[in-house]
């Protein structure tokens, strides 16, 4: 591990100082990321400010119009445990619970989560290429290993799939991040924070090296009170995703209502498709409508040689869910 | 490693005791433990958060050592293996281990024994299912297993049983 000066920051204006005053320091919480990538050499920080003592980013606040405001310390452990979370979205306490193990998510921080490297083996090997470790290098994934990676939001240049599971519930759900910089607050929406690679797969953020997240703000969606998470992956318990499936539901007798539906591990980034949600909305609760909205979602999909089998194991998913959400919902 | 320039003070307490220890900030938790504490039986396995036998507690909670840096761990309370039982008056996770041969090899056992404790008092459901899920983040090369979800569930009973009595 490269040598590093520690900072303790206080306050909030004191983190975003400290990021202001160096531009290879980095914000540590959790740390479960970024001491490991720190131990590969990945990460070199000339700084690391030390977070964990900011007050009140901590608190996990239901508010009385069905949103809920989660501080960006938050351990995923507190808010996958959290009752109001629970209750009114189970899908992201579904998908905590289904990442990693309750040591690293007693550890982890939410805002820490929003910021997980990707997974793709070729990102942490310094023997291999990779345009999001050293921009212009190349990717090795291309023609590679690259059965975990995405078929949707590719580029020529990256093809790693977004790894966070409980990215894709916060996808689904319109999350908002809220970030704090010199300049003062700002709100961004969460489909605009995670940036597909394009010609930049090392540009992975709407957030600028100064900034700090604060909260994440999910939308009051009663609705989602009927929502879950379904992960597949090679072993049963703490394995990344091959896909998983977010969605929640709301039936009109048989015809459905209203739908969020959003899939992880296939895209470069969270991934959510407006034209499948809109050939749920309104049609018959059915398998067939499932089906065709599964269809619709790969639309345009670009499988390489080792990852083609997402594609119809992710449409299957699709329905499997929707159709055991029907059942809660009925 | 080196000396670095870097060198910072903590103090943390660590089974009951408090110790004021200057570090290098690259230390981790898992090195501080077991190279300037000598407390040996917290394990070092993959050293990248993968096989949980590093597994301690901290303020409470169990985490993984090797992916905690010691320079963030000031003023906290840490609880390892040498923290639990005594070899006169082993804690019974320990003798459950025991009797239902939960190892072979042990070298996960100390964090496979702190995950445990930590899961009994964690929302987990009752069944084989919810503790082998509870218990994921412990890896047992030597495939221990069923053995010791046999342990700790007979822990979780007769700690049941007490709560009911």
């Amino acid at each position: 591990m490269h040598e590093f000066t520690l900072i303790r920051a206080e306050t909030d204006e004191a983190a975003v100082s400290a990021l202001t005053a160096h531009p290879d320091a980095r914000l540590i919480a959790g740390g479960t990321n970024l001491v490991d990538l720190m131990k590969e050499g990945v990460e070199t920080p000339t700084h690391l400010i030390d977070i964990n003592g900011l007050g009140d980013l901590d608190r996990i606040e239901a508010r009385a119009d069905g949103s809920i405001m989660i501080g960006a310390l938050s351990s995923n452990s507190s808010v996958a445990w959290n009752a109001d979370i629970q209750s009114r979205f189970p899908m992201i306490s579904d998908a905590i619970l289904a990442g990693a193990t309750t040591q690293l998510r007693n550890m982890a921080t939410m805002g820490g989560n929003l910021l997980q490297k990707n997974r793709c083996f070729y990102y942490p090997d310094h023997n291999a290429r990779c345009n999001k470790r050293e921009p212009g290098s190349g990717c090795d994934a291309m023609d590679g290993v690259n059965r975990m990676c995405a078929v949707l939001g590719t580029s020529d240049q990256c093809i790693a799939a977004h790894p966070s599971d409980v990215c894709v519930a916060l996808r689904a759900l319109d999350a908002i991040v809220h970030v704090k910089g010199v300049e003062g607050h700002r709100a961004i929406e969460f489909a605009d924070f995670h940036k597909l690679p394009g010609g930049t797969p090392h540009v992975e953020f709407d957030l600028a090296h100064n900034e700090l997240i604060t909260g994440i703000e999910v939308p009051g969606l009663p609705f989602a009170a009927n929502s879950t998470y379904l992960k597949l992956r090679d072993r049963t318990s703490y394995a990344f995703a091959l896909v998983s499936i977010a969605a929640a539901l709301k039936l009109d007798g048989d015809t459905v209502d209203d739908v969020r539906l959003a899939v992880g591990s296939v895209g470069t980034v969270p991934w959510r498709s407006a034209g499948a949600e809109d050939a749920m909305r309104g049609a018959p609760a059915t398998a067939a409508t499932f089906s065709k909205a599964a269809e619709i979602f790969f639309e345009g999909a670009k499988p390489r040689a080792g990852n083609g089998f997402k594609i119809e194991l992710a449409k299957r998913a699709i329905v499997r869910v929707m159709e055991t959400l029907k059942e809660q919902a009925a | 490693m080196a000396a670095s320039a870097h060198q910072l003070r903590i103090d943390l307490t660590v089974n009951g005791t408090v110790h004021g220890i200057d570090i290098d900030p690259r230390t981790t938790l898992l090195d501080l433990l077991r190279e300037t504490l000598d407390l040996t039986g917290t394990k070092k396995g993959c050293n990248h958060g993968q096989c949980g036998a590093c597994t301690v507690h901290v303020n409470g909670k169990r985490v993984l050592a090797c992916l905690t840096l010691a320079a963030l761990c000031d003023g906290a309370d840490v609880r390892t293996i040498e923290g639990v039982g005594t070899p006169e008056k082993l804690h019974p996770l320990q003798d459950a281990f025991i009797a239902h041969d939960g190892f072979q090899c042990g070298y996960c056992t100390s964090g496979q024994i702190m995950s445990a404790l930590a899961a009994l008092e964690e929302p987990w459901g009752p069944d084989d299912a919810a503790i082998k899920e509870a218990m994921s983040g412990n890896i047992c090369r030597c495939g221990a297993y069923p053995n010791i979800v046999a342990a700790v569930q007979e822990v979780r009973k007769s700690a049941e049983g007490g709560r009911n009595a």
